[in-house]
């Protein structure tokens, strides 16, 4: 097997693996950049999961083969719905963050597994039969070389994602927007005396990493179990918390780091079958992302700063 | 006395409220909240296997709240206690296997092995929180998943051959109990009870009666306070980290020398670390809140395993109500706010 050969299988499925990555650590990105911790996008995901097998089992009779998208869309949905808990707890109640973050993974948990006894009277939901079709990117894939590694035999979803983070930069860096969202989470009440109105916009935030957790979850299941139970979400989402850290808080960055831990994650998923990696042992390669974290954040490659005003509730008048 | 009437009066509430809602979602699906909570409680003292299997149940929800309760008292959120709980299981485990020593060096050095794994693991995050500043939080999230995937290659592929459970611990390790076994018709309780609150005991001497624990406190009130009153925050942060991971770690070894007798290749979280958190949480970090909060979430996940059985309802109700519990006592604001608007009312 040559080399080419090797990168032909790893590439699409590193990007495909990457996706739910992209899509939930932007939604990090928004609600860190705001000012508030969301340790529950772990718990977002897999709602978003719940909600796309389920859409997906029940209408796919329906909807054809537009029910993975439609799935998705009914995950954002659901994952928008859900991050409200966390946005009334952490901003108008003054929750700790990490605290009520981690009460909405255990209730996501709790919650699905209930409706999944409670609708399939077993552990788990069937199979879905609609998934993403894989795809030969037009044009693109011609391209001598890189065309059949990077735009064949690959998912368009996986595509969006990547073109979302930088629609997530445009918002977040160019737009009045994302001006105060940032303005939000380094200085509050800098922000409020400008006539920023905090609350909503750390509301706004929370909501968008709710839609998009949901979506990132819903891909995830879409793609890869095909089917929803309680292991199916098993640490994607603080694996995003982790590309979000290691992409410094910055949509193009954790883009960048999502396409690496789907790297790690689809070499030790294939790497037994390629020359070489097969003599890794693959928990070397499940363990990077979360090793490589802890290196970051230790000051190894780079400072990595965290919003100021992240984790702290903002109460008006209080200096 | 009003002064822990008022400290009790927010974790009740949201005791209260969670049980509410989970017996709305009851309702809202079909089932009678009664008869379900009502298999629950039978599921929790129905009879001497019950509570045998109940007690069983607190024990390492006792010593995962202690380390929580412990991090939290100085300041720190040991979020990590899942993956110390893992290290200190296996490393119990693996003592119990591979020694051959009487029972009275055995069982301690076992149980020793647990508590000294779960430090190590801990020791992590406290050093490079006290030496780099780095948010304990996210890098004890990170050695979670480490020591998931760590502990289950060294059970597949050192402590077996290629196996998904390790061999049984030798009989002199075992928390087995035939006593225990003999009054609570063969459930599974075993001496780490004793562990247990020889450990609440220690939690509360080292906190409330050492220069050492006023110091973890003092640093937990107010960093730069005791900076200038010449304690070494950094040492405290370290010292407070490994103690609470030690804890932990014995609440592994619990499982690992008690409960089970091995140590499995396990496909998710056990859940008992993140738990620890609601009990240390319904439990105001205090040693004796501590174990009132362990006997209730440790009951209430024995009598979960009894509602399919005799109502059909999913056990997951339960992980609904603990999660409910955790976001109500985090959000005590709002209980308080309402507290308020009551007493108002009222007046």
């Amino acid at each position: 097997m040559d080399f080419y050969q090797v990168l032909q299988i790893i590439i699409p499925s590193m990007i495909a693996l990457a996706a739910p990555l992209i899509f939930t650590s932007l939604g990090g990105v928004f609600s860190e950049r705001a000012g508030v911790i969301n340790i529950g996008l772990e718990g977002l995901m897999v709602i978003g999961a719940f909600t796309g097998i389920v859409f997906n089992l029940m209408l796919a009779d329906v909807f054809g083969e537009w029910t993975p998208w439609l799935a998705v869309l009914a995950a954002m949905i659901a994952g928008l719905l859900f991050s409200i808990l966390h946005a009334v707890a952490c901003i108008t109640f003054r929750a700790d963050q990490t605290v009520s973050g981690v009460a909405i993974n255990l209730l996501a948990v709790g919650l699905t597994m209930f409706l999944v006894k409670l609708i399939f009277d077993k552990g788990q939901t069937d199979r879905i039969t609609e998934t993403f079709p894989r795809i030969d990117v037009p044009l693109l894939s011609d391209i001598p070389f890189i065309g059949p590694i990077f735009f064949a035999n690959g998912y368009y979803i996986v595509y969006i994602a990547i073109l979302i983070s930088f629609v997530v930069w445009y918002v977040l860096y160019k737009t009045p927007f994302g001006l105060r969202i940032r303005a939000v989470g380094e200085h509050p009440m800098a922000a409020d005396t400008m006539g920023v109105n905090v609350t909503k916009i750390r509301y706004a935030a929370v909501l968008l990493s709710g839609a998009f957790g949901g979506i990132g979850g819903a891909i995830y299941a879409t793609i890869f179990s095909n089917e929803f139970n309680h292991a199916t979400i098993n640490g994607q989402g603080f694996m995003a918390i982790a590309a979000m850290i290691f992409g410094k808080w910055h949509p193009i960055g954790a883009m960048g780091a999502a396409l690496f831990f789907g790297l790690a994650q689809s070499l030790s998923i294939v790497g037994s079958s390629l020359p070489f990696f097969k003599d890794i042992p693959s928990v070397y390669l499940l363990i990077a992302p979360y090793v490589l974290t802890i290196i970051a954040l230790t000051g190894f490659i780079g400072r990595a700063d965290a919003p100021k005003a992240s984790g702290q509730p903002y109460i008006k008048g209080k200096r | 006395m009003s002064k822990y009437l008022s400290k009790l009066t927010s974790p009740l509430i949201a005791v209260i409220l969670g049980l509410v809602v989970g017996a709305i979602i009851m309702l809202a699906s079909g089932y009678d909240p009664i008869a379900g909570y009502g298999s629950m409680i039978g599921g929790i003292i129905g009879d001497s296997y019950y509570v045998g299997e109940s007690v069983r149940t607190i024990i390492p929800y006792i010593l995962a709240g202690l380390a929580v309760a412990f991090a939290f008292r100085t300041g720190l959120f040991n979020i990590g206690v899942e993956g110390q709980l893992i290290v200190g299981w296996l490393a119990a485990v693996w003592v119990g296997i591979a020694f051959d020593l009487p029972r009275i060096v055995h069982l301690p050095l076992a149980i020793l092995a647990g508590a000294v794994a779960g430090a190590l693991w801990a020791f992590i995050p406290g050093y490079l929180k006290a030496k780099f500043r780095v948010h304990e939080v996210i890098v004890s999230i990170m050695l979670n998943y480490t020591a998931l995937y760590v502990t289950n290659y060294l059970i597949r592929n050192v402590m077996t051959d290629k196996l998904d459970k390790t061999e049984r611990i030798a009989d002199t390790a075992s928390l087995r109990s035939p006593f225990f076994e003999s009054i609570t018709d063969f459930s599974r309780m075993h001496w780490g009870i004793v562990v247990a609150i020889i450990c609440v005991i220690i939690m509360w001497f080292i906190l409330e009666r050492t220069k050492t624990g006023f110091e973890l406190k003092a640093v937990g009130f107010n960093q730069h306070a005791s900076e200038y009153a010449g304690m070494s925050v950094n040492k405290n942060i370290i010292l407070s980290m490994v103690i609470s991971g030690a804890f932990a770690g014995l609440a592994g070894a619990m499982e690992g020398l008690g409960t089970f007798g091995y140590a499995a290749v396990k496909g998710g979280f056990t859940g008992m670390g993140f738990d620890g958190i609601a009990v240390a949480l319904l439990g105001a970090n205090t040693a004796i809140g501590v174990v009132l909060a362990a006997l209730l979430f440790g009951g209430l996940k024995a009598g979960a395993l009894n509602m399919p059985l005799e109502t059909g309802i999913p056990s997951e109700i339960v992980d609904i109500v603990i999660a409910l519990i955790i976001f109500f006592v985090a959000s005590s604001y709002f209980i308080r706010w309402i507290a308020a608007r009551f007493k108002k009312g009222v007046k």
